[in-house]
């Protein structure tokens, strides 16, 4: 079962790669939403509670995005009928398609944060900058695992460009909550962090909980 | 199948109800801080916790569903988070209506419950558009029980995560789920709970009774189109 | 706040109340229409058959 996930992976990692449709431009994406929020909020830089709430916000919408894609390859090009008819693990597909968008979104960060940092953010990153890992690494776990399954759910419907931000932006909510309020005593003046534990246990909950009931429902999608 | 049982559930429905009303108006005390306004309050937390044990049977349901193949069990998942929603705008109008009462505002963040029922709510609205925009019905069961599955698990963790937000933010300045009741406000409030439950169950079958009816009408129709 | 004088704070109650009340009378209503096409339906089927 990991050998054909890890196969799976790999051909989406190199499509990414061959083609360059996703990543750039969720990367080129959350820039520009930088970009909105800087005239939206007229503000030229934040810190504490709005930096917080800017860059989370701005990373769940570039998730939108990235979902929308997640299964466009297969689409596109008919390979989901040769994925079901080969004899794989729905729960394969499941952990290479989240494994895939959760690279694809560290991808991102690793551009969006330090743009965030030279655009908007007042203090710096150095602050608290452990603690602030450890926060983009589960919300961004929590958001793969969410993101893969509505991109399956997602994957029969026509209205799917409806209904992917529909679906996914109220079930990354907790996510949101839990990031935001996590982060944002990271990107104060005189950083720390406060309630840490707390919202880092939220989101572990939070990401096996969906985890685990993706890899049960997911043999549910995509059949045929 | 459905309607087993419906007409005495029908009339404990009507007696509970009546009761409920009895009590809320000439048992219960008035609230020493919010007077008589506090009598929205046996309407619409009744409402809110039965729209969301709504929406948790429905996934219960939809699990049964996908375990088993039986669709009549998708069916109950649907009616079931189909009348959750319909509670759920009532929650959040008397919700609103609370709110300008006691806070002159028609929404306020500061009650974590009707936060949460408002993502719920956002969230179980898109229940409709993706079960009617997949057009095989086999398939489109199965979607449905996957979402209603997902969902039933996020509405536990999104309350959780509402709430300990709300107590950083906001000082909860609202505690009337609390265990602070006086006993006979916390007697009014389990009867209207009851009542409403009861109210839930028999309006469930009644439209199970219904669609499934509508179902088979559809399908004796079909025949004798094909028969002629 | 200071709770509201008994009269205002009644019109919010009633409010609250009569939009109960009139979700439960509607959706009781929409049932009931249901049924009756049902009832229609089957009635149209039945004579078709008798013919």
């Amino acid at each position: 079962m990991i050998a054909a996930a890890r196969t799976i992976l790999r051909k989406d990692l190199l499509i990414e790669l061959r083609t360059k449709e996703s990543v750039p431009a969720m990367t080129l994406f959350t820039v520009t939403v930088y970009v909105l929020f800087h005239f939206g909020l007229d503000r030229d830089s934040l810190d504490g509670e709005l930096a917080s709430g800017v860059l989370w916000v701005t990373l769940l919408l570039a998730a939108v995005i990235g979902v929308s894609r997640l299964f466009a390859a297969e689409r596109e090009q008919g390979g989901i009928d040769g994925l079901l008819l080969a004899p794989v693990d729905r729960t394969s597909l499941f952990l290479a398609k989240a494994t895939a968008l959760f690279l694809f979104l560290v991808a991102v960060e690793l551009v969006a944060v330090p743009a965030f940092a030279l655009l908007l953010l007042g203090p710096g990153l150095g602050g608290a900058f452990p603690e602030l890992l450890a926060v983009l690494l589960l919300g961004t776990l929590g958001i793969a695992a969410v993101g893969a399954l509505v991109a399956a759910l997602a994957a029969e419907t026509r209205a799917r460009e409806l209904v992917v931000p529909l679906l996914l932006l109220p079930l990354l909510m907790p996510v949101l909550i839990a990031c935001a309020q996590a982060t944002e005593p990271l990107l104060r003046q005189d950083a720390g962090p406060e309630d840490l534990g707390r919202w880092l246990g939220l989101l572990s909950l939070y990401d096996v909980v969906f985890v685990l009931l993706s890899v049960a429902v997911f043999d549910f999608l995509l059949e045929d | 199948m459905y309607s087993k049982g419906l007409a005495p559930l029908a009339a404990a429905t009507v007696v509970t109800i009546t009761a409920a009303f009895a009590m809320v108006f000439f048992y219960a005390p008035n609230d020493a801080d919010q007077g008589f306004i506090q009598k929205i309050f046996y309407v619409h937390v009744p409402m809110a916790i039965v729209a969301l044990g709504g929406f948790v049977a429905g996934g219960v349901f939809a699990i049964r569903h996908l375990r088993s193949g039986d669709p009549s069990w998708d069916l109950r998942s649907y009616v079931a988070i189909h009348m959750s929603i319909i509670l759920g705008v009532g929650v959040l109008i008397t919700g609103a209506i609370w709110a300008k009462a006691s806070w002159g505002h028609w929404w306020v963040w500061d009650e974590p419950v009707l936060v949460s029922f408002l993502v719920v709510f956002l969230l179980y609205c898109v229940y409709y558009p993706l079960r009617f925009s997949i057009e095989d019905p086999g398939r489109q069961a199965r979607y449905s029980s996957v979402f209603a599955i997902t969902a039933g698990a996020f509405v536990p963790l999104n309350f959780a995560a509402v709430r300990m937000a709300e107590s950083f933010t906001h000082p909860r300045v609202l505690s009337q789920t609390g265990g602070s009741m006086p006993g006979d406000m916390r007697l009014t409030f389990l009867v209207a709970l009851l009542g409403m439950t009861l109210l839930f169950v028999t309006l469930w079958k009644l439209e199970l009774t219904a669609k499934h009816a509508s179902m088979q009408l559809k399908r004796m129709r079909n025949r004798a189109r094909v028969a002629a | 706040m200071p709770a509201l004088p008994l009269d205002e704070a009644g019109k919010y109650v009633a409010g609250a109340y009569v939009v109960f009340l009139a979700l439960i009378l509607i959706y009781v209503a929409i049932i009931g229409a249901k049924i009756a096409r049902i009832d229609r339906e089957i009635s149209e089927l039945a004579g078709e058959d008798e013919e």
